[in-house]
């Protein structure tokens, strides 16, 4: 592997990062959008609040690190990408800013009225952004970003079948790592009803994500042969690992294993991601360029790798210390004494 | 479809008009937020010390508080430093395109360094029931160091786009880079200095400005006047600091970016002994109706009061920043800098030959507003340092008409920008006016003007 290889992987290490925890709390918007009234949805707007709240802006910085890893690593392809998709990427910075903004004021507001409106502007845009990235993403691969600033088109570069299909298939995805992940949440919260609501849930979302995915196909095959014939051919096992491990997480889900489920349903996710990156190697943007035309200069890679080798020293075992604190038990409030 | 295609032409001079004032809106919006970032867990934790050290219940509550308003400060401060990022590409490919990598090292850095600023807020502000006191207070630190880090290793960036170092080019070719060279390029230590002390006065004067308002509407008791006197005596002590450092980073315009002082000045011919102008209105190469400082220029930038400053005829005409908005911004900067330093010194007079906390409603009046003064500054510093570069967006290396995006339609971009920062600023300050107005769960310390509530075990 090139050094530009290894730097690659590490900002697609950090995309895989970003869409199993940034895309899990989009998707707690997403169950938080469809909870139903006030009343009704109340047990779980509290479970996702609470699992979301302290982790949300960590799992959020993920995509900072791929957007500077992007324009440090490969320039070309940032100005290239960003300059094309002026559109949806301001919309989807907009959304981000609704989501975690509204989240925030939410919980700090009391009175229905005032935790209706921001937290229909936290679920809405919960929504709304997964789309928008998807279709940034669905744009990359099925070739309508070519190299050069805004030299594709700046409409339907995202707004097309492939576009479309990641879109949607994001929104499915985020809902279903959520769904997957709040059933061992609302175990250990001790609610046998809200596990049983976000089992239902991550079954049924977990279905529909790999029947967009499946459905997906056949929109490839018409509208992004490129891709189409690396993942029916190179990346071909990697599909198939990830349509595997989707289906043992709902074997799972049903059986009860909860913790387990949740690793399944984050390697089925993680295939999908790794998928498409086997099946485009090694062109970071199509039809012809290829990583080392795209890539910064070398003493440019090696200092990135260098700094993220020492600073993954700390950021590792800070953010499985944060993972473990949040995953035990709560407390009793208010200790006495 | 064809109607859409967009070839890369040149974007219009409204287009780029569009792309700045987004860009200057959402930097601006987020800078004033960031300055809490960065010097509000500091404050926050010295509180929730003392209140282990001592067991004072007014600074645990003051922690408490405190960390609350922190939250939802942080939240908005992350998404709304988010849009920066896409906007340096959305906005500005032309720079990022070419340049991004030779930038890329102090954004690499601090991606880090908010990774552990998001993780270790996320345990403090969540774990406080988690954790024994004492590691609660230690899992504060990393956030105040990590707040601090990300400040400096962003302004590395822009001192970056005022002294570009650390790379080779060759026809538009970059043939070597040498990322710490452009991180630690001359401009990296003054201005660093300068927004890293700017954000403690941010955060000190701003915090201080609720409380007191509360003292001003008769709130006097302890909790009170502490939850004034602790960020105020930050801020208030930084403020002399702060102008000695503007010095500095003044000087160092003298002789590294003489055109941006010139412009400051409104200095037009390059002048042995020029004299220092407040306020006037810049035309035709002159200051007019200014107040003029014989000599004082020269003496301020080289400590030498016949020493020659550069004017703007120096430089090409083409290549000159806007004089009159750089140098009301600079005006404005230093004024509020001197105001604020004024009422610091009258709280250290009254506490030193009363020891106590002034009582002046006029002082409170102005406290009030050392907030708002201190956000002036800060943004009108920012005018200053981001105007007086232009037309470069890189100086002396890329102008900013051919590092904007060739994008249409940029206008309608700006206007829903702007559409969200409204809705964004009008909930941000109607949620932290809920939370300063949240009443207190504790009896006041001392009796006040409110009726004391009855103490436990009391007839």
């Amino acid at each position: 592997m090139t050094t530009a290889d290894w730097l690659l992987s590490l900002m697609w290490l950090a995309l895989t990062a970003y869409v199993l925890l940034g895309g899990a709390d989009f998707g707690g918007g997403f169950w938080d959008l469809v909870a139903g009234g006030s009343a009704r949805g109340r047990h779980q707007r509290e479970l996702i609040e609470e699992s979301i709240g302290p982790v949300w802006e960590a799992n959020h910085v993920w995509l900072i690190f791929v957007i500077v890893l992007c324009w440090t690593g490969f320039p070309a392809v940032f100005a290239a990408v960003s300059s094309t998709m002026y559109i949806p990427l301001t919309l989807a910075a907009l959304g981000i800013i609704a989501r975690g903004a509204s989240f925030a004021f939410r919980k700090a507001s009391t009175g229905l009225a005032r935790r209706r409106l921001f937290g229909a502007a936290f679920a809405g845009s919960s929504v709304l952004t997964p789309f928008f990235l998807g279709t940034v993403a669905g744009g990359v691969a099925s070739g309508r970003v070519p190299i050069g600033i805004a030299e594709g088109d700046i409409v339907t570069s995202w707004w097309n079948p492939t576009s479309a299909l990641a879109g949607v298939l994001a929104v499915a995805v985020a809902a279903y790592l959520a769904a997957v992940y709040l059933c061992a949440d609302a175990r250990r919260a001790g609610s046998a009803v809200l596990l049983g609501a976000f089992r239902r849930r991550a079954i049924g979302s977990g279905f529909a994500a790999g029947a967009i995915a499946l459905g997906g196909v056949l929109v490839l095959r018409r509208d992004a042969p490129f891709l189409f014939s690396g993942l029916t051919t190179v990346a071909l096992p990697v599909v198939v690992l990830s349509a595997a491990a989707g289906l043992t997480s709902l074997a799972l889900l049903v059986r009860g294993h909860y913790l387990v489920a949740r690793v399944s349903a984050a390697l089925a996710v993680a295939a999908l991601l790794w998928a498409w990156a086997v099946a485009q190697y090694p062109m970071l943007l199509l039809p012809d360029t290829a990583i080392d035309d795209a890539s910064a200069r070398p003493e440019v890679l090696q200092v990135t790798l260098l700094v993220s080798a020492v600073g993954a020293v700390l950021l590792v075992p800070s953010l499985l210390w944060m993972f473990w604190l949040f995953q035990r038990p709560a407390p009793r409030k208010a200790e006495p004494g | 479809m064809a109607g859409w295609q967009v070839l890369a032409d040149a974007a219009t001079p409204g287009d780029l008009m569009a792309a700045r004032m987004q860009m200057g809106l959402s930097l601006g919006w987020h800078i004033i937020i960031a300055c809490f970032g960065v010097g509000m867990p500091a404050i926050t934790v010295f509180a929730e010390w003392r209140a282990i050290r001592t067991g004072d219940e007014v600074y645990e509550l003051l922690a408490h508080r405190w960390a609350k308003a922190m939250g939802v400060l942080f939240a908005v401060g992350a998404v709304s430093g988010t849009i920066l990022s896409f906007e340096m590409g959305v906005l500005w490919p032309g720079m990022m395109e070419t340049y991004g990598q030779v930038i890329g090292l102090p954004f690499t850095l601090e991606g880090f360094a908010f990774f552990i600023e998001a993780i270790f807020l996320g345990i403090y502000l969540y774990a406080w029931d988690r954790l024994p006191p004492r590691v609660h207070l230690l899992t504060g630190l990393p956030v105040c160091v990590a707040g601090v880090a990300s400040a400096f290793f962003v302004v590395c960036a822009n001192a970056w786009m005022n002294q570009p170092r650390g790379f080779d080019l060759e026809n538009g070719t970059l043939t070597g880079v040498d990322p710490w060279a452009a991180m630690f390029n001359p401009a990296t230590p003054p201005q660093t200095t300068h927004m890293i002390l700017a954000a403690f006065m941010v955060a000190g004067f701003g915090m201080a400005s609720v409380y007191a308002v509360a003292i001003l509407r008769g709130r006097r008791d302890r909790y009170h006047r502490l939850g004034f006197a602790v960020p105020f005596t930050v801020a208030a002590v930084l403020t002399p600091v702060q102008i000695g450092v503007g010095d500095w980073a003044a000087k160092f315009l003298a002789t590294n970016q003489p055109a941006k002082l010139a412009a400051i000045e409104g200095l037009y011919e390059t002048t042995a002994g020029a004299s220092l102008h407040l306020g006037g209105i810049y035309r035709d190469g002159e200051l007019h109706y200014a107040l003029e400082i014989p000599n004082a220029l020269s003496l301020l930038a080289h400590w030498d009061p016949g020493a020659t400053i550069t004017g703007l005829a120096e430089v090409p005409a083409a290549d000159r920043p806007p004089v009159n908005v750089v140098h009301w911004s600079f005006q404005l900067m230093v004024a509020m800098g001197v105001a604020l330093l004024v009422l610091g010194l009258w709280c250290l007079l009254v506490r030193w030959r009363r020891k106590r906390l002034p009582e002046s409603r006029w002082f409170y009046r102005f406290a009030a507003l050392s907030g708002l003064a201190a956000v002036l500054a800060l943004e009108a510093g920012w005018v200053t340092t981001e105007v007086g570069r232009q037309p470069w967006i890189v100086w002396g290396v890329l102008r900013v008409e051919d590092a904007v995006t060739p994008v249409p339609g940029l206008g309608t971009g700006l206007a829903v920008v702007s559409g969200v920062y409204v809705l964004l600023t009008a909930a941000t300050l109607y949620v932290l006016r809920r939370l300063a107005g949240t009443p207190l769960p504790l009896a006041p310390q001392e009796p006040g003007p409110e009726p004391p509530t009855p103490e436990r075990g009391e007839p």
